[in-house]
C-alpha cells in the first residue's frame, strides 16, 4: 500500500518518484500503441503529407506576388495560373487529408481506449478483495470513469493536434529557411525563450494536474458513498452535513482546477508575446533588406505569415498540452492500479483439476493481516469430500476468514489450503471457481433481469435450468409473482426485491453453478422461517454429494451438518458430530440449548 | 428547420443562466478583452500596408523603425489582452461548475429513495463529474472564443472590404457554404453527442456494479463474464465516438477547404487587381496578412461548435435531474405540534410504485394499525409481503399513495422531514456505515449527544468491540476505514438508531446477522429501551418477536391479524407457518 499512498495523497514528488511514475505511464502508453503499429504508421503518413500541403500556402502566395505579378504585367499568365492551381490543389489535398486523419485518429484512439478500459476492468476484477477494501470502491470507480475520461479527451482531440501542431511548426521552420534563411534563423532563435517558458509551465503544472486528479477522486468517492447509502442519509438527516463535506471537496477540486487555469493564463500570453516580438524582429530585418532590394516584398510577406502561423499552433498546442498533462496525471493513477500485483495471483503453470472431488485441507495454516494482527493462528483441518461442515461461534471469531481462505479470496500467510491435495494457489481461476463457490451474506443483484442474475452461476444456462435452480431453493414462487416473472428487471417496474428474496436469488445462482465445494457464509440470515425451511430441504438434496461449509447463526442450518466446528478468537475449540456435541456440556451444547429456547 | 433548432440549442444552454448570472460581468469583460485583442491583431496588417506602400517603397528607414515599434506595441497589447481575458474568465468557469455541482448534489440528496431506485448510479455520477466539467470548459473559453471569433471574422471582413471591396465580397460569398454547413453539422452532431454521453453513463453504471458486486463476481469466477458485457457496452460507445469523429471530420473538411480555395481565388484576383493598379502591393500584402489572422478564428469554429453541442447535451442531462419533481416535500405550514409521546397510527395506508403494472395489487394494500405510546409492535410476514416498505413509509422515504399515517395525531406529511426523521429513527436491515469515525456513525441522528449517551447506545447494541479497535471510538470505519463484519456493522447501525433517542423506533430485522449469544444480549439491552419507546420491529424469528408487546401479521400488503405472540400462535395458522414450526399451510 505504501506506493499507493504516495500517489494518492501527495503532489510534491521527488525527482526519482517522478521518474518512476513517468516511466510507468510511458510503458503503459507504449503497450497500448504497439499492437496498432500499422494504423499508427498510416496515420503518421497522412498527417505528415497533410501538414506539408498546409504549409505550402504562404510560400505560394509569395511566388504569386513576386513572380506572378511581374509576369502578368508582361502579359504572361502562366506563372500566376500555375501558382493558383497549385494553391487549390494543396488546399484540397490538405483538407481531405485532415478529414481523413481525423477519422483515422478517432478509430485509433478509440481502439486504444477500449483496450485500456478492458485492461483496467479485468485487472481490478483480478485484484484481491484486500486491495478492493483498502483502495475503496469509489476510488476504483473514479479511476475507471473520470481518469479514463481525461485520457479519452487527450486521445480523441489532443494527441493528433499535438502531433500535427508539432509537425506544422517543424515544416514551417523548414519552409521559412527555404524562402528566406535569415528570417528562418530568427524564428529558430525564438525557440530558446519558447523552450524555457514551456519547461517552466510543464514543471509547475504537473503538480497541479496531479492535485486535480486527487481532488476529483475524493469528490467521486464521497458522491458514490452518499448515493449508495441514500436511505440512511435521509433517515438520519445527514443531508446538511453532507453538503458541507461535499462542498469542501468541491471547493478543493475547484481551487485545484483554478490553479491550473491560472498557470495557463500566464503561459499563453507570454507565448503570444514571444511570437509577436519575433514577428517584429522579422519585419525589422526583412524591412531593411526589402528597402535595399535584397529581398522581394512577397518573400517578406511569406516570412511574416509563416512567423505568425508558427505561433498559432503553439497556442493550440499549449491548449492540448493541457489535456496531455491532465491525461498524464490520470495515466499515472491508472498505471498504478494496473501494476498493482494481485496479492492472490493466478498460477503461472496451473495444475489441472478437471473433476474435483471436494476434499479440502488446511495444512498448518496461519492468517494475519499484519504480523501484529493475527486472525487465525496456525491450525490444521481436514474436510473430507462430501462432508457438510458447520462453523459456529461468535461474530469476529474468524469463521468468515476461514471460509474466505477456502474460496481463495485471501491466501494464507503461512501453510497451504488444498483441494483434493492440490494447493489452491496452483489451480487455474477457471478450475478453482468451477469447483468452489461461495455465497455471502450480501446478496448483490446486478442490473438486468432475475433470470440474468441467476444465470450468473452458469452463463449459458437455459430458462428451464434457471427455473429448476429457483425451484430447488424455493425461489420460484416469489419470482413468478413479480411483475414480469423471470424477466423482471430488478431496477424497474416494481421489481424491487426484498433482502430475503435477494438471498434466495443468490442461492439459486449457487445451485445452478453446481460446484464440488459450496460455502455458505450467513447466506440465510435474512430469510423468513418458511423460506429457510425450503432452503434447508433444497440443501439436503443439494449437499448430498458435495462438500459444504456452512456458517450460520441460526442453528437450524447446523442440523443438516455432519460435523460442527466451534470457533473462538480464531481457534477451533470444539469439533465433532452435532449430536455428540449437543450431548456434551461444551460451548455448542449451551448455544444449542439457548437457540432451542429462542424458537418458542 | 435549422434556425428553430439553433434557437433551441441556445435556449437549452441558457437554462444555466441562474448559475452563470453572478459571473456574467466577468465573462462579458473577458469577451471584451478577447475582442480588443482580436482587433489589435487585425491592425498589424494595416501597419504592414502603410509600411510596404510608404517607407519601404521610398527606402525611408526611419519609417521602418516606427512600423516595427507599432507592431511590437500592438503585439504586446494583444498578449496583454489575452492575459486579461484569461484572468477574467478564471472565476466564472471554476465557480459556476462548483455551484452547479453543489446544487446537483443537494438535489440528489433531496430526491426520494424511489428516484434513486429508478436511476442507475453511474448516470448520476457521469452527470456530476463529466457533464459539469464540460460546462466548465465551455464557460471558461468555449463561449467566449465562439462569440469573439465570429465577431472577429465579421470585423475582419470589414477590413478586407476596406482593403479591396472586390476581394472582400469574394471572401464573404465564399464563406456562405460554411455557414450553411454549420447547420448540417449541428443536426449530425447533436444526436451522437447525446448518445455518447448516455452510453458513457451506462458504462459508468457497469463499472460501479462490477466494483460493488466484486464479491459475487469473485465467488463465481465471473470476472470474464462481466468483462464481456462491459466490452459490448464499451464497443457501442466506440461506435458512437467514431460517428462523432466522422461528423467532426466533415466540418473540418469544409473549414479547411473553403478558406484555401478562397485564398487561391483571391491570389488570382489580387494579382490581377494589382496588375491593373486597382490595388497597391502594400494593400495586397495587408490583405493576405489580414486573411491569415482570420484563419484560426474560422478553423476553430468547428471544435467550438462541437464543444457547444456537447455542452448543450450536458446541460440537458443536468436539468433532467434538477427538473425531477420531488413529491416528498416539506409542508408550507409545518405543524407546530411539539414532540409527543409516540403514538403511531396507520390509516388505510397504501403504496405502489409509480411504474408498477396496471392491475397489480399495491405493495402496501390498505394497512390499518395503531401503535400505542411506549408499545413495541412486531411486524411479521413472509419475505416480500411489504414489511420493509411499510417501515420506509413511516419516515417518508417513500410517500403513501393513499391513506395517511399519524404521529401523535398529526399527519406525518404536515411535519417537515427534518422534524419527522428526528422523531422516528430507523435501523435498516443492511447496515449502512459512512466513511467516518465510529462516533460520527453512531451519533449520526443526534450529533450533540453526550459521551454517556453514546456509551449507553453502544452498550445496548452490544457494540463494545469498538473499544478494541485501533483508535477506539475515533477509528474510521466504512468504506474508507476499517472493514467490520456483518454482525459488527449491524450492531453499530442499531446503536445509531438507539442513540437518536426518537419517539418511535423503526427497526427492520435488526438482529439478522447476530449470533445466538450476542442476539440474546442485544435483546436484553433493547428491552430497556423499548419499555419507554414506541417501536415497530420487523421480525423473522420468534426470539425477536419476544421483544414485542403485540404482533401484527402481514400478508400480501395487508395486516391480517394483531395480537400477542401466544394469541396469534393459538388462532392463526398463517402465523404458525410464518414464525413457527408449521411446515405446510392447509
Amino acid at each position: 500500500m505504501s506506493r499507493l499512498d504516495v500517489e494518492e495523497e501527495r503532489d510534491d514528488l521527488s525527482r526519482a518518484e517522478n521518474k518512476l511514475l513517468q516511466g510507468r505511464s510511458v510503458r503503459l502508453l507504449g503497450s497500448l500503441v504497439r499492437p496498432l503499429g500499422r494504423t499508427v504508421a498510416l496515420t503518421a503518413v497522412v498527417i505528415l503529407v497533410s501538414t506539408v500541403a498546409q504549409v505550402a500556402g504562404p510560400g505560394l502566395i509569395a511566388l504569386g506576388i513576386d513572380n506572378g505579378l511581374p509576369a502578368v504585367l508582361e502579359g504572361d499568365w502562366w506563372p500566376l495560373g500555375l501558382t493558383v492551381a497549385a494553391y487549390i490543389a494543396t488546399g484540397i489535398l490538405g483538407a481531405v487529408l485532415v478529414a481523413w486523419y481525423t477519422i483515422l485518429t478517432a478509430k485509433l484512439s478509440q481502439t486504444m481506449l477500449i483496450d485500456l478500459r478492458k485492461r483496467v476492468f479485468l485487472h481490478t476484477q483480478r485484484l484481491s478483495l484486500e486491495f478492493h477494501e483498502n483502495y475503496t470502491s469509489g476510488r476504483i470507480i473514479s479511476r475507471q470513469t473520470s481518469d479514463l475520461e481525461s485520457i479519452k479527451e487527450l486521445l480523441a482531440n489532443g494527441l493528433n493536434q499535438l502531433v500535427q501542431g508539432g509537425l506544422y511548426m517543424v515544416f514551417i521552420a523548414i519552409a521559412l529557411l527555404v524562402v528566406d534563411w535569415v528570417s528562418g534563423l530568427i524564428l529558430l532563435l525564438s525557440l530558446v525563450p519558447l523552450a524555457i517558458l514551456t519547461r517552466w509551465f510543464q514543471v509547475s503544472s504537473q503538480r497541479m494536474f496531479r492535485r486535480t486528479r486527487v481532488a476529483s477522486a475524493r469528490m467521486i468517492v464521497h458522491f458514490v458513498e452518499t448515493m449508495t447509502g441514500i436511505r440512511a442519509v435521509q433517515a438520519f438527516r445527514k443531508e446538511r452535513r453532507n453538503e458541507r463535506e461535499f462542498g469542501a471537496l468541491v471547493e478543493d477540486n475547484r481551487d485545484a482546477n483554478a490553479k491550473v487555469i491560472q498557470l495557463f493564463g500566464t503561459y499563453e500570453p507570454v507565448l503570444i508575446l514571444i511570437g509577436n516580438v519575433t514577428l517584429g524582429v522579422v519585419l525589422l530585418v526583412g524591412g531593411f533588406r526589402v528597402a535595399d532590394g535584397s529581398l522581394p516584398v512577397g518573400a517578406l510577406l511569406a516570412a511574416l505569415l509563416y512567423t505568425r502561423n508558427f505561433f498559432a499552433p503553439a497556442e493550440e498546442m499549449a491548449m492540448f498540452y493541457n489535456s496531455y498533462q491532465s491525461a498524464a496525471a490520470a495515466l499515472e493513477k491508472i498505471s498504478g492500479v494496473l501494476e498493482e500485483l494481485p496479492s492472490v495471483p493466478d498460477p503461472v503453470k496451473p495444475v489441472e483439476l478437471s473433476e474435483a472431488k471436494g476434499a479440502v485441507s488446511f495444512d498448518d495454516v496461519t492468517f494475519a493481516y499484519t504480523p501484529e494482527r493475527v486472525i487465525l493462528p496456525s491450525f490444521t483441518l481436514d474436510i473430507p469430500a462430501g462432508q457438510t461442515l458447520a462453523l459456529v461461534g461468535t461474530t469476529g471469531a474468524g469463521k468468515s476468514t476461514l471460509a474466505k481462505l477456502i474460496a481463495r479470496f485471501y491466501d494464507p500467510s503461512d501453510g497451504a489450503v488444498t483441494l483434493d491435495g492440490v494447493d489452491l494457489r496452483e489451480l487455474s481461476p477457471a478450475d478453482l471457481r468451477r469447483a468452489i463457490v461461495m455465497v455471502t451474506q450480501e446478496a448483490y443483484l446486478f442490473s438486468g433481469t432475475i433470470a440474468d442474475n441467476i444465470a450468473l452461476g452458469r452463463p449459458g444456462a437455459d430458462l428451464a435450468e434457471i427455473q429448476d435452480a429457483a425451484k430447488a431453493v424455493g425461489a420460484h414462487d416469489f419470482i413468478c409473482a413479480l411483475p414480469d416473472g423471470y424477466g423482471t428487471d430488478v431496477n424497474k417496474r416494481g421489481g424491487r426485491v426484498s433482502a430475503g428474496q435477494r438471498q434466495l436469488v443468490s442461492f439459486a445462482r449457487a445451485f445452478l453453478a453446481d460446484p464440488a465445494v459450496l460455502i455458505l457464509d450467513e447466506a440465510t440470515a435474512s430469510l423468513d422461517i418458511p423460506s429457510e425451511r425450503a432452503v434447508q430441504r433444497g440443501l439436503q438434496t443439494l449437499l448430498a454429494d458435495r462438500t459444504a461449509v456452512i456458517i450460520a447463526h441460526r442453528l437450524s442450518t447446523v442440523e443438516i451438518a455432519d460435523r460442527v466446528l466451534v470457533m473462538e478468537h480464531g481457534r477451533i475449540v470444539e469439533d465433532g458430530a452435532p449430536a455428540e456435541l449437543i450431548a456434551g456440556d461444551g460451548r455448542f451444547s449451551r448455544m444449542h440449548a439457548a437457540w432451542r429456547q429462542s424458537l418458542v | 428547420m435549422a434556425p428553430t433548432k439553433r434557437l433551441s440549442t441556445a435556449r437549452a444552454i441558457l437554462r444555466i443562466l441562474p448559475y452563470v448570472r453572478p459571473a456574467l460581468p466577468r465573462i462579458t469583460l473577458g469577451a471584451v478583452a478577447a475582442l480588443v485583442g482580436a482587433v489589435v491583431a487585425l491592425l498589424i496588417p494595416q501597419v504592414l500596408r502603410s509600411l510596404v506602400d510608404g517607407p519601404l517603397g521610398e527606402g525611408d528607414l526611419s519609417g521602418l523603425w516606427w512600423a516595427v515599434g507599432a507592431v511590437l506595441a500592438l503585439g504586446a497589447l494583444e498578449a496583454g489582452m489575452i492575459w486579461l481575458r484569461r484572468w477574467f474568465v478564471l472565476v466564472p468557469g471554476t465557480h459556476v461548475e462548483a455551484d452547479m455541482r453543489n446544487a446537483l448534489y443537494a438535489r440528489l440528496q433531496d430526491l426520494p429513495v424511489a428516484f434513486h431506485d429508478r436511476w442507475p448510479s453511474g448516470q448520476l455520477l457521469s452527470r456530476m463529474s463529466t457533464d459539469l466539467s464540460l460546462i466548465r470548459r465551455w464557460l471558461s473559453f468555449g463561449i467566449v472564443l465562439l462569440v469573439v471569433n465570429v465577431v472577429t471574422v465579421a470585423i475582419g471582413f470589414v477590413f478586407l472590404l476596406n482593403l479591396s471591396w472586390q476581394l472582400g465580397v469574394l471572401f464573404i460569398i465564399c464563406s456562405i457554404p460554411l455557414w450553411i454547413y454549420t447547420f448540417v453539422f449541428e443536426n449530425k452532431y447533436s444526436r451522437v453527442a447525446r448518445l455518447s454521453q448516455d452510453q458513457a453513463g451506462d458504462l459508468a453504471t457497469s463499472v460501479e456494479e462490477s466494483v460493488h458486486g466484486i464479491r459475487v463476481l469473485k465467488a463465481f469466477g465471473r470476472g470474464h463474464h462481466a468483462l464481456e458485457s462491459f466490452t459490448k457496452q464499451a464497443e457501442e460507445l466506440r461506435t458512437t465516438e467514431i460517428e462523432k469523429a466522422r461528423a467532426i471530420a466533415g466540418i473540418w473538411l469544409w473549414l479547411l477547404l473553403v478558406p484555401d480555395v478562397t485564398f487561391a481565388l483571391s491570389l488570382l484576383g489580387g494579382v490581377l487587381l494589382a496588375a491593373n493598379g486597382a490595388l497597391t502591393v502594400g494593400g495586397l500584402v495587408a490583405f493576405f496578412a489580414t486573411a491569415a489572422v482570420l484563419r484560426w478564428p474560422v478553423e476553430s469554429i468547428g471544435f467550438l461548435l462541437s464543444m457547444t453541442f456537447d455542452t448543450r447535451t450536458a446541460v440537458d442531462r443536468f436539468f433532467e435531474v434538477m427538473d425531477e419533481t420531488n413529491p416528498i416535500v416539506d409542508p408550507e405550514h409545518p405543524s407546530e405540534a411539539s414532540r409527543g409521546e409516540g403514538r403511531l397510527v396507520f390509516e388505510n395506508a397504501h403504496f405502489r410504485y409509480q411504474d408498477a403494472h396496471a392491475g397489480s395489487r399495491d405493495i402496501v394494500d390498505g394497512v390499518d394499525l395503531e401503535l400505542l405510546p411506549g408499545e413495541t409492535m412486531a411486524l411479521v410476514g413472509l419475505t416480500g409481503c411489504g414489511k420493509t416498505t411499510l417501515t420506509a413509509l413511516t419516515t417518508r422515504l417513500y410517500d403513501l399513495t393513499e391513506g395517511r399515517i399519524l404521529l401523535d395525531g398529526v399527519d406525518i406529511r404536515e411535519l417537515t422531514r427534518e422534524q419527522l426523521r428526528e422523531r422516528i429513527a430507523m435501523g435498516f436491515e443492511e447496515a449502512i456505515l459512512f466513511s467516518s469515525t465510529v462516533r460520527d456513525n453512531v451519533l449520526l441522528g443526534r450529533p450533540d449527544a453526550s459521551e454517556s449517551e453514546l456509551a449507553e447506545a453502544l452498550e445496548i447494541a452490544q457494540a463494545d468491540f469498538v473499544h478494541a479497535l485501533p483508535e477506539g471510538l475515533d477509528t474510521t470505519v466504512g468504506e474508507e476505514g476499517m472493514s467490520l463484519s456483518g454482525g459488527q456493522r449491524q450492531r453499530l447501525a442499531l446503536a445509531r438508531a438507539v442513540a437518536a433517542k426518537p419517539s418511535v423506533l423503526v427497526l427492520d430485522d435488526p438482529l439478522s446477522a447476530l449470533d445466538v449469544d450476542t442476539e440474546a444480549a442485544v435483546e436484553a439491552g433493547l428491552r430497556r429501551v423499548l419499555s419507554s419507546t414506541t417501536a415497530l420491529i420487523v421480525a423473522h424469528r420468534p426470539s425477536t418477536v419476544q421483544l414485542a408487546d403485540r404482533v401484527a401479521l402481514m400478508r400480501d400488503g395487508r395486516i391480517v391479524d394483531v395480537g400477542t405472540h401466544s394469541e396469534l400462535l393459538a388462532r392463526s395458522e398463517h402465523y404458525r407457518f410464518v414464525i413457527s414450526s408449521l411446515e405446510v399451510e392447509s
